[in-house]
């Protein structure tokens, strides 16, 4: 009775497991469609996706995929199903570019619409929105309304400073940006200096520091600009809310050559079988009607020059981006991640 | 495991004076096999390694390896020391003990088990945090408003990841003590009684040291699931060697110098198994006999306070491992009610189970395969490889995956290439990007659990059944079939459930190999997760916790008649 129970559920579950097996694989591969391998959360992008296939009649499949999308799609190489990679992080969009996964794209209406500094000068990547790495300050306890990142590192913030570990991807691009701004020896002193202003040791997300002002713990966080936007509009959590109203935020170095911005992007896979499909994607992605959809659902700056943000991110005020390319920073990505080991960052101030 | 009945060589029944040294070229071809292809992905990780110039070690050595390789150590020897304590003394009262709600909590310190670590450390982080429902009552109670104006202690620390670690791993042991705490040294314990033995002497002089062997295999399962941790020491901030593995692979763009990080935790794992292997090597506990396998122990009622505080001390861990993830994500799913109706959903936990089944089913038959063939030939050289085909466990299950995912698809794409070049059509990608590559990377990660299980069982048995129905006759895979096959069901169903469990909880592996529109019950938390909302994923959160509770719950009834019979 044993076996047969154990037989007839493994017959069921191999019969399961194969039939779902073939459906995927054959949506995957049928006509008319563009498959994406996305580090963007599936319901980040399903309302440009949605409209995308309203307008080109054209479906599309999303496999989301974080750490080792690339290697994925390096393994598999000639036989690759995927078409566009959306990703964000420009140390990523980098990163794509040197596997060889990707192949570069010389499109009118992409280099119309997006930005010189904002794309790879050889086409292998596009960014389709931006993002400040700002910071949150205490509205109670912090007095000025402007900052620069140097200033972070100035002793008076000494056990104010929240901010997540020093190896994420927003983290290593703020701090590669500073190397390439500063040289690496100046970059160093400051990261140390921060390191020192620390309120506690780096843990947790970016709404963590947020919350950690909220409570009191800091006075200073560092975080992208639309998780404000994110807290300030969830109606699910509301005491999110409350750590949104805590604080302010402030544009680093608006003063002077303007405050970080990272960047999520686009790349056409070099083995992409649905290329034709693909590349209307990414026009489409480029466009005004879907530079409108991120602005207003995701709380993200669009590059295309013209399209309005939403009113939430337009209360935290004007963002002047700095202009240095965003393929200079990515260059000192590595760099970057090896001084927070050194530094010792994530161990926290007292170490 | 239908294999063994069906392949029995025709001759070996018929030769009855060789049935000890016959040959079993099938079983042992296909125990080949399987070993083979469970120590693929360790074997690519190790010529990426190879591949690698070392360039990253100079830079590894100086600032990252010393500090992270002490973290790991402390990490590890807490939870060892946690589940060791928490386990063992749990099991003990259960077996030793009569007091209120002992049966409950025979199979409610299972419970913890069903709640992934990267959840649970989120659960506690929340739980403990300033504005979370602890501090809020210290600060009413006390007056306190800000932090500076008291003291508490800081759950985002090793010591902090260790407490969730043990939380939600301590079963493992609390299962494999409880089982030799029933079964064996029954009669021992009765003899030192009756030598005039108090009842702590016979548990610290006697069981304990009988115990040793299962306690050590459970403890041996915590810590390769504590050592391949990423979620839970990432999100508390802890700097583990797991985490040198992401930030040299990622952000470093070194997949090599991961690599070589990694195999340098394997060689940990490996010493460490090795020494407690050692350590015992002396003793040996030889099984009872068959006649007291359904002997119960008496147990020793506790009555009034002493009761209620064996009650208390049985439920502390399953509140702590289960209650606070239970009341965390509880909270949030009740205010998006709305989710229970998501067709996602749905989907998503009919993906689970059909994945965590099929996967329960491969790593069972792999493991009851291995065991046999390496019983078979009593070789040594069968059974180290069927331990460490085991130690992928060990591995960040990302980076076992990754290696999964290289050879796979390079096997694909070179049958894709013979076909192109001699039948002139394309075949794909067969395996590379399908549910069978999910299942096959899900089964190899979690055979250590299914071996553990199995093995465990066997350990149990008296040699002398098989010896028994093979001197009667029987041919060894005969024998197996009919004879160890069906005393071995409690330990089959256990090793199907472990795996079971671990397989809804996976995500590192399903993430990276999964298919277009296969979506788990564990993805759908983490695409919530990884943009900071893991309230989002709440309800699908609880949706793991039911999955994996169900056949614990399930399997606790059969097993404790079993038993306690």
């Amino acid at each position: 009775m044993f076996h047969n129970a154990f037989r007839s559920k493994s017959a069921l579950a191999v019969l399961a497991l194969a039939g779902s097996a073939f459906s995927f694989s054959s949506t995957a591969y049928a006509d008319d469609v563009v498959n994406i391998y996305s580090q963007r959360q599936p319901f980040l992008i399903e309302p440009l996706l949605d409209a995308f296939t309203e307008e080109t009649g054209i479906e599309t499949e999303v496999l989301f995929l974080n750490q080792g999308l690339e290697d994925r799609i390096e393994a598999e190489g000639v036989n690759s199903p995927a078409d566009v990679i959306l990703t964000v992080d420009v140390g990523r969009l980098v990163n794509v570019k040197e596997k060889g996964v990707t192949q570069p794209v010389e499109d009118e209406t992409l280099n119309e619409n997006i930005p010189a500094e904002f794309r790879d000068p050889e086409g292998h990547w596009f960014g389709l929105t931006t993002r400040g790495r700002v910071v949150y300050a205490s509205k109670e306890r912090v007095e000025q309304d402007t900052i620069t990142y140097e200033e972070l590192a100035d002793p008076k913030w000494k056990g104010k400073i929240c901010v997540r570990s020093g190896q994420h991807m927003y983290n290593i691009a703020l701090i590669a940006s500073m190397i390439a701004h500063h040289g690496e020896d100046e970059a160093e002193e400051w990261l140390e200096g921060v390191k020192a202003n620390l309120a506690r040791k780096p843990n947790g997300g970016d709404r963590d520091q947020a919350q950690g002002i909220y409570a009191g713990e800091c006075d200073i966080g560092i975080g992208n600009t639309y998780y404000v936007g994110k807290m300030m509009t969830n109606e699910e959590e509301p005491e999110q809310k409350e750590w949104a109203d805590a604080i302010k935020v402030l544009f680093p170095n608006t003063d002077g050559r303007g405050t970080h911005v990272n960047i999520s992007g686009m790349a056409l896979a070099k083995n992409a079988p649905n290329q034709e499909n693909a590349l209307k994607l990414m026009q489409f992605l480029s466009s005004g009607e879907a530079q409108a959809i991120y602005a207003e659902h995701n709380y993200e700056y669009p590059v295309l020059p013209g399209v309005e943000v939403s009113e939430t991110v337009k209360s935290f005020g004007e963002i002047k981006p700095d202009s240095l390319p965003l393929a200079e920073i990515a260059k000192n990505r590595a760099a970057a991640s090896e001084m927070v080991d050194r530094v010792g960052f994530d161990d926290g101030p007292e170490s | 495991m239908s294999s063994f009945t069906l392949r029995q060589p025709a001759s070996a029944a018929m030769k009855p004076g060789r049935t000890r040294r016959q040959r079993h070229p099938l079983s042992l071809f296909l125990a080949a096999i399987v070993a083979s292809v469970v120590l693929l992905p360790i074997i690519t990780i190790f010529i990426v390694a190879l591949s690698g110039s070392g360039a990253d070690w100079p830079h590894l050595a100086r600032y990252v390896l010393p500090r992270s390789a002490v973290t790991t150590f402390i990490l590890l020897a807490q939870v060892a020391f946690g589940t060791g304590i928490v386990g063992v003394g749990c099991a003990w009262l259960i077996v030793a003990y009569d007091f209120p709600l002992r049966r409950t909590l025979s199979w409610a310190l299972v419970l913890p088990l069903a709640v992934p670590p990267y959840l649970a450390a989120y659960a506690f982080a929340e739980f403990f945090d300033f504005v979370g429902p602890v501090q809020g009552a210290v600060r009413t109670l006390f007056g306190f408003e800000r932090p500076s104006d008291y003291w508490f202690p800081d759950i985002r620390t090793t010591t902090g990841a260790a407490i969730v670690m043990t939380s939600v791993t301590f079963p493992y042991v609390y299962l494999t003590a409880r089982v030799v705490f029933l079964m064996q040294g029954r009669n021992i314990a009765d003899v030192a009684r009756t030598l005039g033995a108090a009842p702590a002497r016979v548990f610290w002089r006697v069981l304990l040291p009988v115990a040793r062997p299962a306690i050590a295999a459970g403890v041996a399962l915590v810590l390769m699931e504590t050592i391949n941790d990423f979620g839970a020491v990432e999100h508390l901030g802890v700097r583990t060697l797991t985490l040198a593995v992401f930030s040299t692979w990622l952000n470093r763009g070194s997949l090599e110098g991961a690599a070589q990080i990694a195999l340098v935790m394997l060689v940990i794992v490996i010493f460490l198994l090795m020494a407690e292997h050692l350590a015992r090597r002396r003793q040996r506990f030889h099984a009872a006999r068959s006649t007291q396998i359904k002997a119960r122990p008496p147990r020793k009622p506790l009555l009034g306070l002493r009761g209620i505080a064996a009650t208390m001390l049985g439920l502390l861990p399953v509140l702590s491992g289960f209650g606070i993830p239970l009341a965390i994500f509880g909270r949030y799913a009740l205010n998006r009610p709305h989710q229970l109706a998501d067709p996602h959903l749905a989907e998503a936990l009919i993906t689970s189970l059909a994945t965590a089944l099929a996967t329960a089913l491969v790593a069972v038959c792999a493991a009851l395969l291995l065991l046999y063939a390496a019983s078979l030939t009593r070789s040594r050289g069968m059974a180290v490889l069927t331990r460490f085909a085991a130690i992928g466990y060990a591995l960040p299950g990302t980076i076992l995956a990754l290696g999964l995912l290289i050879s796979l698809a390079r096997f694909d794409n070179f049958i894709d290439g013979l076909a192109r070049e001699y039948a002139g059509f394309s075949t794909g990608l067969l395996f590379t990007g399908s549910a069978v590559a999910v299942v096959l990377a899900c089964a190899i990660r979690f055979l250590a659990l299914a071996e553990g299980a199995v093995q465990a069982g066997l350990a149990k048995l008296p040699p002398n059944l098989d010896e028994a129905a093979r001197s009667l006759g029987r041919s060894a895979p005969a024998s197996a079939a009919t004879v160890l096959l069906p005393l071995l069901k409690p330990a089959i169903l256990t090793a199907g459930i472990l795996v079971f469990v671990d397989t809804v909880k996976e995500l590192s592996a399903t993430i990276l190999l999964r298919p277009f529109g296969f979506n788990t019950l564990a993805t759908y938390v983490y695409e919530n997760a990884s943009r900071g909302a893991v309230e989002d994923g709440a309800m699908a959160a609880l949706a793991i916790i039911v999955t994996a509770i169900m056949p614990v719950i399930l399997l606790s009834g059969s097993l404790t008649r079993d038993r306690e019979a």
